[in-house]
């Protein structure tokens, strides 16, 4: 058995030197054919779509979607030109200045192609609790501090009928997104923002300094009432199931997707519906992106098909497939200029 | 097991005789049994609670994964008679027209666009692939009529396998309509639903729609990274386990080799995807050469690689106690015959260390499958739906599918994210099983 036993090993060990010889060959030069696309978790349901469809209509593969985040994605895209760096990336926000100019030291051209509205709902189980919200009570509710008779202080709202005498007198338990998340960016920039411009006090700081506006402004209270439930949207719909009372922040498209379990609060008297995001009545909602490289273009191959694919009525128009994913389209006008634009590659200027 | 009472030893004194049942004996005897068995109930206890949350486990992803193994299936008679559609092109023909009228031909009376809309929905947007694929298996259908299976979309489906909860609420808080139920169910007495073995789940890869997605695709992709993971790992780990264990000098820099792999063993795996992504994807400039860099993102040999590093001192650690254990009777008797020192490496002391090698390997290699940390910054945490055919191409693995499909928000993909997990889980318990039949059947005691 030990003779055997050893010509075995040597076989194994030969074949596995073999193999690992071929690995190495293969990583040699193998030219990029596929589309490589990074970026925001939230536009990354929307791209998969389109990706999807891409890869089954045409003849080219279908490209990868990583979901890396907005700012992740964008770092990633600067990076510079050449086929270790991504095409396009998703973002659930418009480019910053300081990624734009890094973008162009490095040598990256980025074409803006704007895609849509998504909406941030404050959400219930169907059944609990259900409030009707200003942006002033939500920061009321949810900031570290608020101005109480001229001085700021930690705080004190333990119900929601602290906050307003109109709300139920329900502890406040909130589940939303931790500050990685570029949801929790666009919450606290579209709703704790404007609620702290209701405040004279605060909207006299915002024009000394903006900066220490910002700090209160975008501070979310850490006393136990509002929970970081992590990225998982799905995991914050089964915790609103199983508490009645809780309430959490996630985007849209998971409010339609979820609609028999889940209801939402209204926000300056507008409900998170479809329409009136679209048509900008409901405060909460954001613009989504993506950026494509242009100077990647006719070298990796089927950019320009998947910009078409992406900028098609079928896909991101009313009743595109995208709507059917939750996201919200642009008016008729902007998704003729938008799409204009994408085709003849415009680049982007800041 | 009487007492004894106090003894008069006749000279007016009495001695107490301590007996093994005197009543405080007795008492210490007790209290000391009553401890053990105290203990013994605990030990007991604290398994029971462990099997416990293990049936727990197994029973809800057994309980959520069941439903996504079948899938329910509408017979559509497709019209396959236009000239467009050709033997030659039927595998890129697009059927999404054919499709929606032969559907839509089941239900003459739908004329309003809105309707027909909602109808088109039944069925899942994957259709018109599934008819490709159907007519592509089916050459002599082309120019003839034909009654194909397409897959229904996922809330079509999930209203079948009573998943949509309770029916008996107001429409609005339902995701399926009276009309589409009405539908659906006149479809069923039509005797057109069929329910069967859910063929796309097991051979397609990932999709957006839950009816359409698949396993295969990350399976293949498990299997190549594990690939990559084993031929790399296994004969480095080997060859550095016998190096340090026959031939390496006692000196403080073996010492110091020796801390550094048992370190290493405890590293987290995250550290070895930054590592990854430093020197085998960026490359490490040096000025004048740039070391690594240049394998493609997203792909099985980078994650490979990448779980190479992480496991590989597991398989030294596991290799050089199996080496360790070979009685050293065995290397002076070979030695003694006048064998080398690598003849009686080769020759003894690694074939009868194999089995405890293997059985080493095959646990890091487990643990290599169910990683995903790592690979999410190589770019394998991915939406990817092409079915990977070589190492190079972009490949995900079974880990981070479940991972994806887990915060999608469709309802369909929760039963898959259960039926992915209870397949990760039967690999693993192959895996596991296959190390415990190589060591019960190979193993040597001394």
């Amino acid at each position: 058995m030990t003779v055997s036993f050893s010509k075995n090993i040597k076989l194994t060990l030969a074949f596995t030197a073999a193999l690992a010889g071929t690995l190495a060959m293969t990583t040699a030069a193998h030219a990029r054919d596929q589309i490589q696309i990074v970026g925001s978790s939230t536009v990354f349901p929307f791209s998969t779509a389109v990706a999807e469809t891409f890869g089954q209509n045409t003849k080219f593969k279908t490209p990868v979607v990583e979901s890396t985040g907005s700012g992740g994605g964008m770092k990633l895209f600067c990076e510079g030109v050449g086929e270790a760096t991504p095409d396009i990336t998703n973002s659930s926000r418009r480019i910053k200045e300081s990624e734009f100019r890094r973008c162009v030291e490095k040598g990256v051209t980025p074409v803006e192609v704007k895609i849509g509205f998504d909406g941030i709902v404050l959400g219930s189980a169907k059944g609990g609790i259900t409030l009707a919200l200003t942006q002033e009570q939500i920061f009321r509710a949810l900031a570290k501090q608020i101005p109480v008779d001229g001085k700021l202080v930690a705080n004190p709202n333990k119900m929601w009928s602290d906050v307003d005498a109109s709300l139920p007198n329900v502890k406040i338990e909130v589940l939303g997104p931790p500050p990685t998340s570029g949801t929790r960016d666009a919450f606290v920039e579209l709703a704790m923002e404007s609620g702290a411009l209701k405040f004279e006090m605060l909207a006299a700081l915002r024009k000394e300094d903006k900066k220490a506006f910002k700090k209160v402004a975008h501070a979310v209270r850490e006393d136990g009432a509002y929970v970081e439930a992590g990225e998982n949207d799905n995991l914050i719909v089964q915790k609103l199931e199983a508490n009645k009372n809780a309430v959490g922040i996630f985007g849209f498209s998971f409010l339609d997707q979820n609609s028999e379990k889940l209801t939402a609060a209204t926000v300056e008297g507008n409900e998170p519906e479809f329409e009136k995001i679209a048509a900008g009545e409901y405060p909460i909602s954001r613009s989504l992106f993506f950026y494509l490289k242009k100077e990647h273009v006719g070298v990796i191959p089927g950019i320009e098909e998947f910009i078409a694919e992406f900028t098609n009525e079928d896909t991101w128009g009313e009743e595109g497939y995208l709507a059917d994913k939750g996201l919200i389209p642009l008016p008729e006008e902007d998704r003729e200029t938008i799409a204009g634009d994408a085709k003849s590659l415009k680049p982007l200027a800041m | 097991m009487t007492d004894i009472a106090p003894e008069n030893m006749g000279d007016g004194t009495t001695v107490t005789r301590l007996r093994h049942h005197s009543p405080e004996r007795r008492a210490r005897t007790a209290k000391r049994f009553a401890a053990e068995r105290r203990f013994k109930y605990l030990g007991l206890s604290a398994v029971l609670l462990a099997a416990a949350f293990l049936v727990l486990l197994l029973w809800t992803v057994v309980g959520n994964a069941l439903p996504a193994f079948t899938a329910h299936y509408v017979k559509v008679p497709l019209d396959l008679t236009t000239e467009k559609l050709t033997k030659e092109n039927a595998a890129d023909f697009n059927y999404r027209k054919i499709v929606r009228a032969g559907f839509g031909g089941l239900f003459p009376d739908v004329k309003k666009r809105r309707e027909k809309r909602s109808l088109n929905k039944l069925v899942s947007s994957g259709a018109a692939i599934a008819a490709r694929w159907e007519v592509s298996d089916n050459l002599d259908w082309v120019g003839t009529k034909a009654e194909v299976l397409l897959p229904l979309s996922d809330t079509a489906d999930l209203y079948f396998k009573d998943l949509l909860g309770d029916l008996s609420r107001p429409e609005s808080e339902r995701t399926i309509s009276d009309k589409e139920i009405a539908w659906l169910k006149e479809l069923d007495e039509q005797g057109r639903i069929e329910r069967t073995w859910n063929t796309i789940f097991f051979s397609n890869g990932a999709s957006r729609e839950s009816e359409m997605a698949g396993i295969w695709g990350a399976v293949v992709g498990s299997f190549l990274t594990l690939i990559v993971t084993l031929a790399l790992s296994f004969p480095v780990g080997v060859a550095g386990a016998i190096y340090l264990e026959e031939f390496a000098p006692k000196n403080r820099l073996t010492d110091l080799i020796e801390v550094n792999i048992n370190n290493l063993a405890a590293v987290p795996s995250i550290v070895f995807g930054l590592l990854g992504l430093g020197i085998f994807i960026n490359g490490v400039d040096f000025g004048w050469f740039t070391l690594g860099g240049g394998s493609p993102r997203s792909a099985a040999l980078t994650g490979g690689m990448v779980l190479a590093l992480m496991t590989l001192p597991t398989m030294i650690i596991a290799s050089r106690a199996a080496i360790k254990s070979v009685p050293p009777s065995i290397r002076e008797a070979a030695l003694g015959v006048g064998a080398s020192k690598i003849q009686t490496v080769f020759h003894h002391v690694l074939p009868l260390a194999m089995p405890g090698v293997l059985t080493g390997s095959i646990i890091g290699m487990a643990r290599a499958l169910g990683e995903t940390a790592p690979l999410l910054m190589i770019g394998m945490v991915a939406f990817i739906v092409d079915i990977p055919g070589s190492l190079s191409d972009p490949a995900t693995v079974l880990p981070v599918q479940i991972y994806m499909w887990a915060d999608f928000p469709e309802i369909g993909f929760q039963q898959k994210t259960a039926a992915a997990t209870l397949i990760l889980l039967g690999f693993l318990v192959l895996m596991n099983g296959l190390a415990v039949v190589l060591r019960s059947k190979f193993e040597r005691r001394w």
